[in-house]
């Protein structure tokens, strides 16, 4: 036995853990359910509910579990009268306050105070004065508040405080005069802050769009991921006879640990928008009308087919694998090679050089423990929410994290250094001068004449320095003008300071989505297609017989296609939604499932494959993106195209895949690279937090947010 | 100017309240009228004989002979009886340091307060002040350690800790920085010994947290006072300021290569503070919630540094356990209760003030030797002890040698030393009352039996007065107390009940049903 180990007994049975555990811990671990409140495994103990109290032998006084140390030969009973008595007397008096108003209580039958009282409490209260009564407090479109269930488990506070970066909410005056609200009148807006929903152990702080509109016991919890980011947060939807009410996190450590985005908790409202598509509509001399499924397909198959090699396909980042290996399939079907999911990037110039994937360059677990990151033109905050946190937890632990940004962001920890100054090409050549590269000739040219500021300096050492560390690119790099220089400098700054290179992509799926074939110069698997196609910028503006758009809108996902200029014959979308653009610029719209209709895969930064099936029940006539896509196929006689169900489609590109795992990082080197030209326009590249997609775009709830009419005021 | 006059007008918050300022104001009117004769007031801190405030001394050939209670129109008639010749008066009490109240007194802690300006640093030092600091860099830490450890001494400000387990605990943690925190929030009822200490004697205080950064090897200390202190902060504040002026504070203390610095941080009212995780949350400038333990603030304690907190009266003791070494203070005391201890008598007592003794006398010596029994004449009913949260204890208790370990056996504390004493006419079941609506009042709130039992103690309470379902509701009570003193995450809440349960205990009649008029 090690000496960081001690032996000891609970309920009887003896159990070994490490020194400075504490009860807790070791009773949750051999399954000695030890009631509570305010722990929280997540969160630093505050010991304040006092539910936990466990008989422990020689102990004068019950010893609350979530607070106190094991120690050698320590016994420990949860069950015991003692131990029992103390924890039913600690419930009796949090139920002096707490209303009895279960039957109206979005928490009913998911309470853990409900739950605890069936085990605990007393049939009737002892105690017959007026109860507390505290007023509700508006924190903002996503979170509601009944204040007087509040049991001061302080477990939103801690959440703000350690997991947030920013204590948002906090405990006002003292006693039973105690209150949580947020210090002044304000809304709750940092980008994790309603999990506190998931904190709150009673009805305190609910779930406001999902208020009162089911119940705990009649919704059915099905497992999927998240379509926002590149994270690919796991996720329970609940689903009430197929309709989803409302996200949660699915826990699992790898990934998301416990918490969710509020864009990911919230944009499921968008499913049941009033711009939901709900059948197949043709245009005709002008008019819109409603067509069937099955002259739809037929028209686009015609039409796809007489464009053959000059069809054009531009499909979001967020689309499953499975629909962008259809879809890459159909192009070559076609003969078509113009197919791209980069719907933001302007800078093709080194394409050729981008890496099979654009992966994180290591697992998202991993990135709490480096000791250095450098993170290039990202908000990263906004675009992957969980990512920013697992940096925030490396700053914590004292990892150096420093920003080049042309965006002002504020991140709740001590920053390194955070350049934005100079514009992001000229810090990041700043930085790369100072990592020592002007040797490197691929970006000797763009150094030339370049010396480091101090800061740049500081950047490089504190790369160099570290044990462990990465330099990410972010979205912001991947949209600017001038991407190829970004990306080569950073590579560069990787290689001569030993960090790995990752990108912080677009959408929920661009991994999955480049590994699928679903680009202009690369096959499903990376060959380099014979023939190079346009990329995305060149089929948005270019001319042709047909397009088709799949899951993405003119404007806000395909900014560089103008619906008054369209250059195309014939234009149709695959999309879960109308919109103003889409009916001015498209001739044909087919209704297909957003992520919660659909089964398919997002394959996350770290080349995570996560397979979902369908939740709900799909929203008037549309389908699965996959479905309609293979029967798309079919119609055009395309051979190979008799899938049962999506697991075939993946499963036939991952058997193409093979079993070695892609490459991320830089696939260049040597040959120079020249700056772009453009310059470090934020409001062209930053896509505001709750833009990014046509789903977050129709949540109604988070587009009340501050952060939301920022953004839309912004643009 | 042949002769000059030392008269000595307590400046100390009992005293001024009293009328001291005016007492002075009018004996320098007195004194000037009174030509040829050069009189030199000082502004002295209370020796703690509170019952004869204002004690006006007057120094003539050697002899401090004292007059009081003196009121402000008493002046006239002293001085035309010689008070400045230590004349003789109806109210005069001969040589100060005889009257019996003071004389019977061991002083160990309190030996130089009230006896000269508080913030000269030369009769500070003509009294032997900085000499322990001066002896702490002679034998080096971890002599100095030892001493404290020897002397026995524990921590007066209520939880009775030895001093030097704390100190040795902190002095053995690594970190980057370390603390002295002070606990100067005296706060319990019936107290006042660091007010009196840090109003006349703030030096030893500041030379007690010298030594005890020195010895752990902390170079910053704060004093976390009480804002209902305003004389004491005033006092204290020019203290500090003249000990860095002399170089007793700041970088290089007296070119003993030591630096150490102290901020006086003010309280904003608040009970709970007083207990030492609050007070550090409140001295990091966050609301005085309690933090649960472990790590103890002697391991992560003051911004999550290690943290010596003593209270007021701990480390004033060890400038002269340094000084004169820990066998002569553990000489002191009984039992495992070394030392001296301030008491502090008050309530319906005929004189109140400070009491300082070695442990071990009875609670009924000290009522009645000193305090001379009740000011109202009648019987002693009932005496707190340790504050607002100590037990009430009846006559047939007061026996109780005062140490630790015997009054924990007779279900007492000593506490901070706090004695406050009722005669018959006290109704028990409001003490019992008062004490649980005191804890509703002052409660952090952040542990469900403090913030819950106490509001809801005063309703039982109410409804056992009330005589309604008397059998049920004094099981209830028994059960709720229990419930605070099991479950509570600091002494407040364990604590709220000892009142309650022992005027219970001990007066069940005062809870019986009224039937109009007093019990």
């Amino acid at each position: 036995m090690s000496d960081d180990m001690v032996n000891l007994e609970v309920d009887g049975r003896p159990v070994q853990a490490r020194k400075g555990q504490m009860i807790i811990e070791v009773t949750d671990a051999v399954g000695a359910y030890v009631p509570r409140f305010c722990y929280h495994e997540k969160l630093s103990i505050a010991a304040n509910c006092r539910m936990c109290l466990v008989q422990v032998e020689k102990a004068p006084k019950p010893l609350p579990a979530c607070a106190t140390p094991v120690g050698e030969g320590m016994k420990i009973f949860t069950r015991s009268p003692y131990a029992i008595a103390a924890q039913k007397a600690t419930m009796e008096f949090l139920l002096i306050n707490h209303p009895l108003d279960c039957p109206i209580c979005d928490q009913g039958g998911e309470c853990e105070l409900q739950d605890l009282a069936m085990g605990y409490g007393r049939d009737v209260s002892r105690y017959t004065e007026k109860k507390r009564v505290v007023k509700d407090k508006d924190i903002g479109p996503l979170v509601s508040t009944d204040m007087t269930r509040c049991i001061h488990c302080t477990r939103c506070v801690r959440f703000g405080q350690e997991i947030a970066g920013i204590p948002e909410l906090g405990t006002t005056h003292r006693g039973e005069n105690m209150k949580i609200s947020t210090y002044i009148e304000k809304s709750i807006d940092h980008e994790l802050s309603a999990n506190i929903i998931d904190l709150c152990p009673v009805g305190a702080l609910n779930n406001k769009p999902y208020r009162y509109s089911a119940r705990a016991w009649e919704i059915e919890q099905r497992a999927t991921v998240a379509p926002h980011d590149c994270v690919g947060s796991n996720i329970y939807a609940h689903v009430l006879r197929g309709t989803v009410k409302r996200i949660v996190p699915r826990p699992n450590e790898a990934v998301n640990e416990t918490w969710i985005s509020d864009r990911d908790r919230f944009s499921y409202e968008a499913i049941y928008s009033a711009d939901r598509l709900t059948t197949p509509r043709v245009r005709e001399n002008g008019e819109w009308r409603d067509t069937d499924w099955e002259s739809a397909l037929k028209l686009l198959a015609e039409k796809l087919q007489a464009a053959g090699k000059d069809a054009g396909i531009l499909l979001s980042p967020s689309s499953t694998t499975e629909e962008a290996y259809l879809l890459a399939k159909i192009a070559g079907h076609l003969g078509s090679p113009n197919i791209d999911h980069r719907l933001r990037r302007q800078d093709f110039s080194d394409q050729d050089n981008d890496p099979e994937a654009p992966l994180l360059g290591l697992e998202i677990a991993a990135l709490e423990q480096v000791d250095g990151a450098f993170v290039v033109g990202s908000s990263i905050r906004r675009e992957a929410p969980i990512l920013a946190h697992r940096l925030r937890k490396a700053a914590l632990r004292g990892a150096r994290v420093s920003f080049a940004c042309p965006e002002p962001e504020s991140y709740h920890f001590g920053v390194h250094e955070y350049l934005s100054d100079a514009g992001l090409l000229t810090e990041l050549a700043g930085v790369a001068a100072a990592a020592g590269c002007a040797s490197n000739p691929s970006v000797r040219d763009l150094l030339a004449g370049v010396s480091a500021t101090a800061a740049q300096q500081r950047v490089a050492a504190s790369l160099s320095e570290a044990g462990s560390s990465v330099v990410l690119l972010g979205a912001i790099a991947e949209r600017h003008p001038a991407a190829a220089a970004l990306r080569t400098l950073a590579a560069a700054i990787a290689g001569a300071t030993d960090s790995a290179l990752g990108y912080v992509s677009e959408g929920a799926n661009s991994v999955g989505a480049s590994l699928a074939g679903a680009l202009p110069h690369r096959e499903a698997g990376g060959a380099a297609r014979g023939a190079k196609g346009r990329c995305a910028a060149e089929i948005a503006t270019g001319k042709g017989p047909a397009l088709l758009l799949f899951g993405a809108e003119p404007g806000p996902d395909v900014p560089a296609f103008a619906s008054e200029k369209r250059g195309y014959g014939f234009v149709a979308a695959c999309t879960p939604f109308r919109s103003d653009a889409l009916e001015a610029s498209a001739d044909l719209l087919l209704p297909v499932g957003t992520f919660a209709e659909t089964s398919g895969t997002y394959v996350n930064c770290e080349g995570r494959w996560q397979s979902f099936a369908g939740v709900a029940r799909p929203v008037g006539e549309a389908r699965p993106g996959w479905k309609v896509l293979r029967v798309l196929g079919n119609l055009l006689d395309a051979p190979d195209f008799d899938y049962e169900n999506s697991e075939e489609v993946r499963d036939e590109l991952s058997a193409h895949l093979g079993s070695t795992p892609p490459k991320g990082g830089y696939a260049g080197g040597g040959k120079p690279v020249k700056a772009g030209a453009g310059s470090d326009d934020a409001r062209r590249l930053d896509v505001p937090m709750y833009q990014v997609d046509g789903l977050v775009r129709r949540a109604t709830a988070l587009q009340r947010t501050p952060e939301a009419i920022r953004g839309r005021e912004g643009c | 100017m042949s002769r000059s006059v030392r008269v000595f007008v307590p400046r100390e918050t009992a005293a001024v309240s009293l009328g001291a300022d005016e007492v002075a104001v009018a004996l320098e009117s007195a004194a000037q009228r009174n030509h040829g004769m050069a009189v030199e007031l000082v502004r002295n801190g209370s020796r703690g004989l509170s019952w004869l405030e204002p004690l006006v001394e007057v120094e003539t050939g050697g002899t401090r002979t004292a007059y009081g209670p003196v009121a402000p129109e008493d002046v006239d008639g002293l001085v035309a009886a010689g008070l400045f010749e230590g004349g003789t008066h109806a109210l005069s009490l001969g040589p100060a340091e005889k009257i019996p109240y003071l004389a019977t007194q061991q002083r160990w802690t309190f030996r130089r307060v009230g006896i000269d300006d508080p913030l000269s640093m030369d009769a500070y030092r003509a009294a032997g002040g900085f000499e322990g600091i001066g002896r702490a860099f002679e034998l080096g830490p971890s002599a100095v350690l030892e001493h404290v450890i020897e002397s026995g001494l524990r921590g007066r400000g209520g939880a009775g800790f030895p001093a030097g387990i704390k100190w040795r605990t902190v002095a053995a943690a690594t970190a980057d920085r370390k603390y002295i925190a002070c606990n100067a929030d005296e706060g319990d009822s019936g107290t006042f010994s660091d007010r009196i200490l840090m109003e006349g004697d703030p030096y030893t205080l500041i030379e007690g947290m010298l030594i005890a950064g020195y010895t752990v090897g902390a170079h910053k200390g704060y004093i976390y006072l009480r804002s209902e202190y305003p004389l004491a902060r005033r006092i204290l504040g020019q203290a500090i300021a003249n000990a860095r002026e002399h170089g007793w504070l700041g970088t290089n203390v007296r070119d003993s290569g030591f630096d150490f610095d102290i901020e006086l941080h003010l309280g904003a009212g608040s009970y709970v503070c007083g207990e030492e995780t609050a007070m550090l949350e409140s001295l990091e400038g966050k609301a005085g919630l309690i933090r649960y333990k472990p790590p103890l603030p002697a391991l992560e304690g003051l911004f999550g540094k290690p943290t010596v907190v003593n209270n007021v009266v701990t480390l004033a003791s060890v400038p002269d356990i340094v000084r004169l070494g820990g066998a002569a203070y553990a000489a002191l005391g009984s039992g495992r209760s070394k030392g001296t201890l301030a008491f502090q008598l008050a309530g319906n007592v005929k004189r109140g003030g400070l009491v300082e003794i070695p442990f071990g006398a009875t609670l009924r010596s000290l009522i009645e030797d000193w305090g001379g029994g009740t000011a109202s004449g009648r019987p002693v009913r009932a005496v707190q002890v340790g504050g607002p949260l100590g037990a009430y204890l009846p006559d047939s208790l007061l026996d109780t040698p005062l140490d630790y370990e015997a009054f924990a056996a007779a279900g007492g504390m000593i506490g901070h030393g706090g004695i406050v004493v009722f005669d018959d006419t006290v109704d028990m079941a409001a003490q019992a009352r008062f004490a649980m609506e005191f804890c509703s009042v002052e409660s952090c709130g952040k542990c469900t039996p403090c913030r819950i039992g106490s509001v809801r103690g005063v309703e039982v309470i109410d409804r056992i007065l009330g005589n309604q379902d008397r059998a049920a509701n004094l099981e209830l009570l028994d059960e709720l107390c229990e419930t605070m003193v099991q479950g509570s995450l600091c002494a407040m809440g364990g604590l709220t009940p000892y009142p309650v349960k022992s005027a219970l205990k001990h007066f069940p009649g005062d809870f019986e049903p009224r039937s109009g008029g007093k019990r």
